[in-house]
């Protein structure tokens, strides 16, 4: 055992994720049942949590968890029929080979679950959180993903949810849903930054999840996408936030506090994608984050890239949150009254999107419209809860 | 290392009943076909039914909601209605057995169906 010093919780998660999937992984071949194997890596995670902050981290955190998953695994696989030979495996546990852990997200993320079922298993089984800790992060009661796990995991026995890598003419749109899981737990991660009551950073997930899958697969362009937006952001992070905790935004941020190295390691990762010539919406993505990144200051952006590479994502992926944020960058090519037409255009879609309503009153206020610009400030701060952007809008508010 | 309690020793299979499901485009589209274009829709069914006549156990084309009969037993008489059990515009219009060795199986032969616009797939409880 290490010394008792104070655990963070970033060292704990951290020691959780990098073991949770393999046992995930490794009990699946003794149990041959995901539900079974999903269960009893929570209970281990569970114990960790709850005696690695008193005891500290164990030098062998694998065999720590393993020994209590085998406590537990031994009742449960003492109702099946072949318990022996099965108790016999769980001794000499197989360590899982690298795939198994793709195997694992693949299942996690089958097409025939709920999107927030496919989030929820992906981070209880393959990162280790726990269904609290699920729940905080995602602002929804604890019961509501404890009843979104169990119904996945019942879906998954009963209909036949296979338990293994797509073939190669199911990959690419199987590969679409991982990706589209750890974009959205990185969504949640870098908005609920925000207020950092988590114990459990998100991003730090999303990250981890998108280097695995890397690592796993590294000739997938849009991974290596993924992976680069998600390391683009991390780099700036420093800045995002001032000493109160308040939002900065991208125009007033201190770029000195951006981590420089950081931001072209994951420019060179972009590069080495980009050579496969087999462009995507996660490429595209990261490729407009590094074009800000790249920026020594706001007024130098390249917002003529900026401006082409919305349009080839729109191409490739249409959406209206995209045809937003080109009108924004259109305000930086063509002016204010060309961005104001692409705003009016998508008035219909975004009546409820707080984002929207922040964004006119900006461009209202430099078209010489300051009444209207104070509405639609109020519309955007009835519209969001989160509180760093509370901040600003109300000072936004308060000022004009 | 099937997820699935239910397959059997010998062949790794699960058995799913396909629901499909037509609706009033779907009816609309088909009667508007001449006889010809009828005929080779019929004849696209006819051969996705023998290009997995393999994996088919059993089933049947169903006739019209117009013939169906509803009884509801939920205490007292049972009450005796016309039409099918939800009244929509999606109506069941046939079913088939199949077995195949997983969910990916099944939604593989599922989308390249030619026929009606929706298919429910549903696991069969042993």
């Amino acid at each position: 055992m290490s010394s008792s010093r104070e655990l963070s919780h970033g060292e704990l998660a951290h020691v959780v994720r990098e073991h949770a999937g393999k046992l995930a992984a490794s009990l699946m071949y003794v149990t041959g049942d995901f539900a079974t194997a999903e269960d009893l890596v929570q209970d281990a995670v569970l114990a960790a949590l709850e005696r690695w902050p008193v005891d500290g981290i164990p030098q062998q955190p694998d065999a720590w968890l393993l020994t209590v998953a085998r406590r537990r695994g031994i009742d449960l696989l003492r109702r099946q029929a072949n318990y022996r030979s099965k108790l016999a495996q769980l001794e000499h546990l197989i360590q899982p080979e690298p795939d198994d852990r793709l195997r694992l997200i693949f299942t996690c993320c089958h097409p025939t679950l709920s999107r927030e079922a496919q989030i929820a298993l992906t981070l209880r089984v393959v990162c280790g959180l726990t269904t609290a800790q699920i729940a905080r992060a995602f602002l929804v009661r604890e019961s509501t993903v404890a009843q979104r796990i169990t119904r996945a995991k019942q879906k998954i026995a009963a209909a036949g949810i296979p338990y293994r890598i797509p073939d190669d003419d199911e990959l690419a749109e199987r590969l679409n849903q991982v990706l589209a899981v750890i974009y959205l737990v990185l969504n949640e991660g870098y908005l609920s930054t925000a207020d950092r009551v988590h114990e459990r950073d998100l991003v730090d997930d999303a990250e981890w999840l998108a280097s695995l899958l890397h690592q796993l697969m590294p000739t997938q362009p849009e991974v290596a996408g993924l992976l680069a937006l998600i390391r683009l952001h991390r780099a700036r992070d420093a800045a995002r936030f001032g000493r109160d905790g308040s939002l900065i935004l991208l125009k007033d941020q201190d770029r000195s506090l951006w981590d420089r190295e950081a931001i072209q390691d994951a420019i060179a990762l972009l590069s080495r994608a980009a050579r496969q010539k087999r462009p995507g919406p996660y490429q595209l993505q990261a490729t407009i984050v590094a074009c800000h990144a790249e920026a020594p200051t706001f007024e130098e952006t390249d917002w003529e890239q900026i401006v082409l590479l919305y349009d080839m994502l729109l191409g490739l992926a249409p959406s209206p949150v995209t045809r937003l944020h080109r009108a924004i960058a259109v305000r930086y090519t063509s002016g204010p009254r060309a961005a104001m037409a692409e705003l009016d255009a998508l008035a219909d879609a975004f009546q409820a999107y707080h984002l929207y309503h922040a964004t006119r009153a900006e461009l209202l206020l430099e078209l010489g419209r300051p009444d209207e610009a104070q509405t639609a400030n109020r519309q955007a701060l009835a519209l969001t809860a989160n509180p760093a952007e509370r901040a600003i809008l109300q000072e936004r508010v308060a000022l004009s | 290392m099937s997820p699935s309690p239910r397959r059997s020793k010998e062949r790794e299979i699960v058995k799913y009943v396909l629901l499909f499901v037509d609706d009033e485009q779907f009816a609309q589209e088909l009667q508007a076909m001449s006889q010809t274009e009828r005929e080779r829709a019929y004849e696209r069914v006819r051969q996705w039914m023998a290009d997995n006549a393999h994996v088919i156990r059993g089933g049947n084309k169903l006739q019209g909601p117009q013939t169906a009969t509803t009884v509801r037993l939920g205490g007292g008489e049972p009450i005796v209605t016309d039409g099918p059990f939800v009244e929509g515009k999606e109506v069941v219009s046939g079913y088939l057995e199949i077995e195949v060795e997983d969910l990916d199986a099944a939604l593989r032969m599922v989308r390249t169906w030619p026929g009606c616009p929706i298919v429910e797939i549903r696991p069969v409880e042993s």
